[in-house]
């Protein structure tokens, strides 16, 4: 059983700084460890098979919107965010050695690219599309990511982003009607 | 001459009685076989995360109940944990033995009605009676208690809405030991019935590492064998206080992780279920239920995982807040939305009829699947 910290130190060494990028425990109550979106499947590759590490399940994977951008409104009264962040949050557990660890990736809002790590947990797959269908984040080399809960033809909009709204018309209905 | 043959797409749903509500299925079949199965959810989608960032956290109870609304006792359950975690809430002696009676209740009740329709779609009509009728007197018990039937809002954010009525404890006693029998009657009518074995054993076998690589929980997990249940491995709430044993299969009829296992983990699980109301109903200590309920939920900033064991697997939610009345996200780790992502796998070179065997096995319920 290792403690978050022990497995920061752990993580730290075998992949240096330019891909753990640090570790938050300033935050009450939930600790995380900031990892790099491209090398993400690595680290989680690491995390799988090490020994001493064996973190065997994938419990939950949730995107979030960071809203740490500029603010503005457009013409039509609508909240516009640029720049800043999105996040994905990776909660994993070993059922075999009993510990848990939380880390969370941060990709710019324009362009989100996160790799996937659904090969290594298939219990990523369907949480990847999630994420994916909330908030636009294209998880990389997934094998089939495509909406899960809107509809399919809901366009290029992201409902869980912060700055969303809806569209006028879908489908030639009004919405809202 | 050879005849020429083909794959067929097969569409089931999204209105079909043995998907349990608004699921649809895409079927690739060579001849009798299931080649690829498809699951299309959504149907049932209502935004309950986006409602989230626009209610204050109290607010957010009453949502919780409509996502599994099969187990809304435990949803509460687990949505008030996370807030008074994060919060820093102590909840009185009392309301957690009343949380954690209400929560088994809960449980039996869930169970009953997974079994129930599990025979049901493999052509069982009568069980499904029975464990009905049972139901109905968890039902009449939380009736008595909060006045309302399916959907509850009965664990708040601190506390319980309403006390224990003086009457519920006699009565849940006089429903334990009614209930009881009616368990054997179950195994006897359905459990160890030929005809429900020959569908259910070696139908569908979900091996141990598939299952913790899909992050299957709950019982379709230990129906694999495996011992893992948060009561027992990360307790919250006052569970280690309890003596109860984790059921795992065993492969009594067939393979272990087969259909039956799955089916016969629930079974048990009722017996341990009715073990800690029967250690918690008697030490139930007085106090005031409401004592802790702020007037305002006041949040740090900061953001909190907690989970519970749900009837049907391990229900997480994940709150980030910013400090303000309302959260910033809300993430739900429905059980349901994850145990149904692993059958395609399970599927896979069984008959079509065996597709309704094992999409019943695993116990879903969309509510919480499209939230």
């Amino acid at each position: 059983m290792k403690t978050p910290s022990e497995i920061f130190e752990i993580l730290k060494n075998e992949f240096g700084e330019e891909v753990i990028l640090g570790y938050h425990d300033e935050l009450p109550v939930d600790l995380y460890i900031e990892v790099h979106p491209l090398s993400i499947h690595k680290v989680a590759k690491f995390l799988r098979d090490n020994e001493e590490l064996k973190f065997d399940v994938l419990m939950l994977l949730s995107g979030v919107d960071d809203a740490n951008g500029k603010k503005s409104k457009d013409e039509n009264g609508y909240d516009v965010i640029e720049g800043g962040t999105l996040s994905v949050y990776y909660h994993l557990d070993s059922m075999q050695l009993k510990h848990k660890v939380v880390l969370r990736v941060a990709t710019p809002r324009e362009n989100p690219e996160v790799e996937s790590v659904e090969k290594i947990w298939r219990a990523a797959d369907w949480h990847e599309r999630e994420a994916y269908d909330m908030f636009g984040i294209k998880f990389l080399n997934h094998h089939d990511l495509r909406r899960i809960l809107m509809p399919d033809d809901w366009g290029e909009r992201y409902p869980l982003r912060k700055d969303y709204h809806d569209p006028e018309y879908y489908n030639g209905m009004k919405v809202p009607y | 001459m050879g005849l020429k043959t083909e794959e067929i797409v097969l569409n089931m749903g999204p209105q079909h009685p043995s998907t349990h509500g608004v699921l649809r299925l895409i079927v690739e079949l060579d001849g009798e076989l299931v080649v690829d199965v498809k699951p299309i959810i959504g149907y049932l989608h209502r935004c309950f995360e986006k409602h989230c960032e626009f209610l204050t956290y109290p607010q957010i109870v009453p949502y919780t109940d409509r996502m599994d609304y099969l187990a809304s006792m435990y949803n509460n359950f687990g949505y008030v944990l996370a807030v008074e975690k994060l919060a820093g809430i102590q909840v009185p002696e009392r309301v957690e033995y009343i949380r954690v009676i209400m929560g088994e209740l809960q449980r039996i009740a869930s169970h009953l009605i997974a079994l129930g329709t599990y025979g049901l779609d493999i052509g069982a009509f009568t069980p499904f009676l029975y464990l009905f009728r049972d139901r109905e007197k968890i039902l009449d018990l939380f009736e008595m208690t909060c006045g309302a039937r399916l959907l509850y809002n009965y664990m708040w954010v601190g506390g319980v809405s309403h006390d224990i009525p003086d009457e519920f404890v006699p009565a849940t006693k006089k429903f334990i030991k009614e209930f009881r029998p009616t368990i054997k009657e179950l195994n006897e009518l359905l459990t160890y019935n030929k005809i429900f074995v020959e569908r259910t054993a070696n139908v569908g076998i979900l091996p141990a590492e598939t299952a913790i690589n899909y992050g299957v929980t709950g019982p379709s997990l230990r129906g694999s064998g495996v011992k893992w249940d948060v009561r027992k491995d990360d307790p919250y709430s006052i569970y280690d206080r309890f003596d109860f044993d984790i059921p795992v299969g065993e492969g009594k009829m067939g393979t272990v992780g087969d259909s039956w296992d799955r089916y016969y983990v629930r079974v048990l699980e009722i017996e341990q279920s009715l073990r800690i109301i029967e250690q918690a109903i008697d030490k139930i200590p007085p106090g005031d239920v409401h004592e802790a309920v702020p007037k305002r939920v006041k949040v740090p900033k900061g953001s909190v995982y907690a989970r519970v064991e749900n009837p049907k697997g391990e229900l997480g939610y994940f709150i980030i807040s910013e400090g303000k009345n309302n959260p910033a996200r809300v993430k739900v780790r429905p059980p349901s939305f994850v145990n149904l992502s692993v059958l395609g796998e399970l599927s896979r070179g069984h008959l079509v009829a065996d597709l309704i065997a094992i999409l019943g096995s695993l116990d879903i319920v969309l509510g919480e699947i499209d939230r």
